[in-house]
């Protein structure tokens, strides 16, 4: 029941969603069943059959089709007279821009990265548009409120990054299934489908041992002449046996570990799984590259099941043919798709076989892919009551009624009876850089670094900016654009080459930067500071930012904590990407600065800092026990 | 576990599913048997999510003709719509459509005349805007039955929820740092749970459940269905609760003539919270069914006004 004030904030109300996916089908429901007349949805993606699960207005026969125009289409048919504007688009086209965001009442995001939550919150705060922010994971969620001014922005508290490892660990001393995982699709499957010309430490061991370079460059070669089984043995035998001794040469990394044991071909029994009961003429399910099985060759049906060395061995064996022969031409592009049958059927037999090596527990395909696609549970309940809330707060902010404000979060043990527990916002971080204008200060080496090292590394990786714009003074020293001249493009593509030092306008200690994007409209000071030396392990941009929110990096499921800090503790060289195709809904985390006490929204025994922190993490999440206090928590 | 793998539509269908509650859970679904009766938007919110969830079979009881009002929270079906069939008919023809793997059934019939064998057919049986006397009723039957049939009662009122479980003598495994744990919970019927003298309670208990009791009460004693209340009953509902808060020795205050007033007069639907209730109602038949976490016991409650989502137990031992 709503009141006739309520209605008519409803009825008047122009709304933007963000993202057509789990939380947005439902959300979509809800506003149309609620009485909402004007909604546009954003979504760039297509339809997938693993969407079916919980995307409730979509079915089989839509799989390809526009999600935001299949949701539209689908709330017509129950609800005809309201009006819904789908774009199949990326809310980060340079159409949407600020004056597109001024003609909204209210920002509802259903989105599934980062990188679009962060965009939206910086055009929502340009336009002065309210945004209402979602995320869920599982059977946790959360919904947040922004509100220029009023109450903390998205970007005011650390997000969690995509977890990390060093290089060290996946290239040579692997300790988890994790890091076979890695292993195998970032390096190994990329060295042998991928781009050639990428830099890639596969081999980044063997290298030491003289001599054998040569060996090394000519091995992931396909011979002109060689039987494709023997080529497939010899990259086995080189990744599994060779490389493994190798690694054992150097005695030094085996003190405190277990030795890894070389495997090789010939040890492995492979007679025993031959043609079971499969068809080696049925080589896939359809026409379709994409379903292309080593598994349906060799008859293994589930993949739930965990298979043995030789098992692996053979999906290896047979995986590695298979894309020489019946899908060579996309060799030399291929990149990792959990999408990708027979990608993922190659990822889990090699990072199976590594980890036998290393006396790691082996996984099944099931399991493997979802690691390797870093793919995020996901179930209807908690994508319909997170929308539920998301349109309680719509409703508030239409109203002004900033007092009833709240942060929600959605728990899967309840915590002091609750299972939704809303908590008052925050105020806004005086220190963030997106919502206040704070300056920020990058420590750098002006006489080494390029200005191109800038942009990749601060601009856009640390700042998150789509469209830069880089000025010295008033001096012009980088942009982005469809509309300049030739002659300046070709001068902000020299300047791109051009030391720090050195640039036009030269950039030293002392400079001050100005960083603007201008779809974003957001302006930002950089306080530059020359420093020569950085520790290459610690601080491998060879920068450091300060002054700006550092993402909390988890491990083993400890929730390291913000510190206000440099990018000093990203010591990192392969990363676990979300894939940005899936419904991944990631959550913010919540850790209170030092200083800073968040209030539930009634007196409560509760410590500032103790609020469920939920990590994008299928590992180990940190949750609330009965007395609200922080415990780990192991997810299957 | 049962010996039956999921085939390979379902294990592509329910990928994302799987990985939060495992394959065994994911089979137990299919192969269940859940009833709802009260096609509320709030009921109509639970069908999805278990449709969507995978059980084997989904039976609707409500033979009610459409009209503006029913179909206000209903996304099943076009609220202009002008039909000779009954509400549980149209829904049954768009919930087909959400996961051909689930059947999708209706049955006739007013639910509390049908006997033990009936309810017996079923692993979870749901009852939406349903009076006092049928959910005691209906409750009881589920406790005849020879095997556990877990029974649920959800109502609206205004922008509030109530839930009440009973899920018998419930046992289920928990996983406790690195092994399963057996977890056993006595849950008592409706009728023992509400029997529970209020002053016996605890004193921080949601004043919803106060609230909803009273205006159940008032509902029975006027011949009212479930819901068919106005402001105007204010008055009379005000001197049920001086009465029933004098015999049970409970102060007044404990239940607010706002709240009384916001339940009674908010007839309609609000959609957010047929959400929010559905989906909890939702996930806690989905654990029942798979036997995988913590169910709660015995009643869960929220208010749009404060937010909170609160579980409450009240049971006759827990005093």
């Amino acid at each position: 029941m709503v009141t006739d004030e309520q209605l008519s904030a409803i009825k008047g109300a122009k709304v933007l969603m963000v993202g057509a996916g789990g939380i947005g089908c439902e959300l979509l429901k809800t506003l149309a069943l609620s009485g909402f007349q004007d909604i546009h949805i954003i979504d760039m993606d297509t339809i997938e059959v693993s969407n079916l699960n919980r995307q409730f207005l979509f079915r089989q026969s839509h799989v390809g089709q526009s999600k935001a125009k299949v949701a539209r289409d689908a709330i017509l048919k129950v609800r005809p007279n309201i009006n819904i504007t789908p774009y199949h688009a990326n809310v980060k086209d340079p159409d949407f821009n600020v004056d597109f965001f001024k003609e909204f009442s209210v920002v509802l995001n259903g989105l599934d990265n980062l990188d679009a939550r962060r965009h939206v919150n910086r055009l929502c705060l340009a336009a002065g548009v309210p945004l209402v922010e979602s995320g869920t994971t599982g059977f946790l969620g959360q919904v947040t409120v922004h509100v220029k001014g009023k109450t903390e922005c998205y970007e005011c508290q650390p997000k969690p990054a995509p977890k990390t490892y060093p290089v060290c660990t996946i290239t040579s001393t692997p300790s988890k299934f994790v890091h076979c995982i890695v292993w195998a699709k970032d390096l190994l499957f990329a060295k042998l489908f991928g781009d050639k010309n990428q830099e890639n430490d596969l081999n980044v061991r063997s290298t030491d041992s003289s001599g054998s370079s040569e060996h090394v460059e000519d091995v992931f070669e396909w011979k002109k002449d060689e039987d494709i089984e023997a080529y497939g043995k010899r990259v086995y035998d080189h990744v599994f046996g060779y490389n493994i001794e190798v690694a054992l040469s150097n005695e030094d990394s085996w003190k405190n570990r277990n030795k890894p044991r070389p495997i090789y071909i010939k040890d492995v029994a492979l007679t025993e799984v031959t043609q079971q009961n499969g068809d080696p003429d049925k080589t896939s399910v359809s026409g379709d590259p994409l379903s292309v099985s080593a598994m349906t060759i060799l008859g293994l049906k589930n993949p739930q099941d965990v298979w043995g060395l030789a098992e692996n061995s053979k999906v290896f064996l047979e995986a590695l043919k298979l894309f020489f022969l019946k899908r060579a031409k996309e060799i030399g592009n291929l990149s990792f798709d959990k999408d990708d049958q027979l990608a993922v059927e190659f990822v889990t037999a090699a990072a199976n076989i590594r980890a036998a090596s290393f006396g790691i527990p082996l996984h099944s395909l099931f399991e493997a892919k979802g690691i390797a696609g870093n793919i995020v549970h996901a179930v209807a309940t908690t994508n319909a009551i997170i929308a539920g809330l998301i349109v309680i707060e719509a409703i508030k902010v239409l109203q002004n009624n900033e007092k009833n404000y709240r942060m929600t979060y959605c728990l899967e043990h309840p915590a002091r009876k609750m299972l939704l527990m809303p908590v008052e916002p925050f105020e806004p971080n005086k220190s963030c850089y997106v919502c206040s204008e704070t300056p920020l200060w990058l420590e750098i080496n002006t006489k080494r670094s390029k200005l191109r090292d800038l942009v990749e590394k601060i601009v856009k990786a640390k700042l998150g900016m789509n469209l830069p714009l880089i000025m010295h003074g008033s001096a012009l020293l980088y942009e982005v654009g469809d509309d300049l001249e030739e002659d300046m493009v070709a001068n902000y593509t020299a300047n791109l080459e051009k030391v720090l030092a050195e640039l036009p306008s030269p950039v030293t200690g002392g400079t001050i930067l100005t960083v603007e994007d201008l779809q974003q409209e957001l302006t930002c000071n950089i306080n530059i500071k020359h420093r020569e030396e950085f520790d290459e392990e610690k601080e491998p941009d060879g920068m450091v930012l300060s002054g700006w929110t550092q993402p909390v990096v988890s491990k083993n499921g400890d929730m390291s904590k913000e510190n206000g800090a440099s990018t000093s503790n990203t010591s990192q060289a392969v990363s676990v990407e979300a894939e940005e195709d899936d419904d991944i809904e990631m959550l913010p985390a919540v850790g209170a600065p030092a200083g800073k006490k968040r209030k539930l929204s009634e007196d409560s025994n509760f410590a500032g800092s103790d609020l469920p922190s939920v990590v994008d993490d299928s590992e180990a999440i940190a949750m609330l026990d009965e007395n609200g206090e922080r415990k780990k928590k192991r997810v299957q | 576990m049962d010996g039956e793998e999921l085939t390979e539509q379902e294990t592509a269908l329910y990928d994302r599913q799987i990985r939060v509650w495992g394959v065994d859970a994911q089979r137990r679904l299919s192969k269940s048997h859940v009833l709802v009766s009260g096609l509320n938007g709030t009921a109509v919110e639970f069908c999805k999510n278990i449709i969507l969830a995978g059980v084997g079979s989904l039976t609707l009881n409500d033979d009610r003709l459409v009209s503006d009002e029913l179909l206000s929270a209903n996304f099943l079906v076009d609220q202009n719509i002008s039909s000779e069939k009954p509400l549980a008919e149209l829904c049954c023809d768009s919930l087909k459509d959400f996961n051909p793997m689930v059947r999708v059934l209706v049955q006739k019939g007013d639910l509390s005349s049908f006997g033990v064998d009936f309810f017996e057919k079923f692993d979870a049986v749901v009852v939406s805007c349903c009076s006092l006397k049928a959910k005691k009723l209906i409750n009881e039957k589920c406790r005849k039955s020879s095997k556990r049939v877990a029974f649920y009662a959800v109502d609206c009122r205004d922008s509030c929820g109530e839930i009440f479980v009973d899920l018998q003598d419930y046992i289920y495994s928990k996983k406790k740092v690195d092994e399963m744990e057996e977890c056993r919970l006595q849950y008592p019927s409706f009728e023992e749970a509400i029997a529970v003298p209020w002053k016996s309670l605890p004193r921080r208990l949601s004043k919803l459940y106060f609230a909803m009791r009273v205006i159940e009460i008032f509902e029975s004693q006027n011949g009212r269905n479930p819901g068919q209340t106005s402001a105007a009953d204010l008055p009379v509902v005000l001197n049920l609760r001086k009465e029933l808060c004098e015999t049970q020795s409970l102060s007044e205050s404990q239940v607010p003539d706002t709240l009384v007033e916001r339940l009674l007069a908010g007839t309609r639907e609000f959609p957010p919270v047929c959400a929010i209730i559905g989906g909890i109602l939702g996930q806690e038949v989905i654990k029942a069914i798979s036997g995988k976490g913590d169910p709660l016991k015995n009643f869960f409650y929220f208010d749009a006004m404060d937010g909170k989502g609160v579980i409450e137990d009240l049971s006759p031992e827990n005093k």
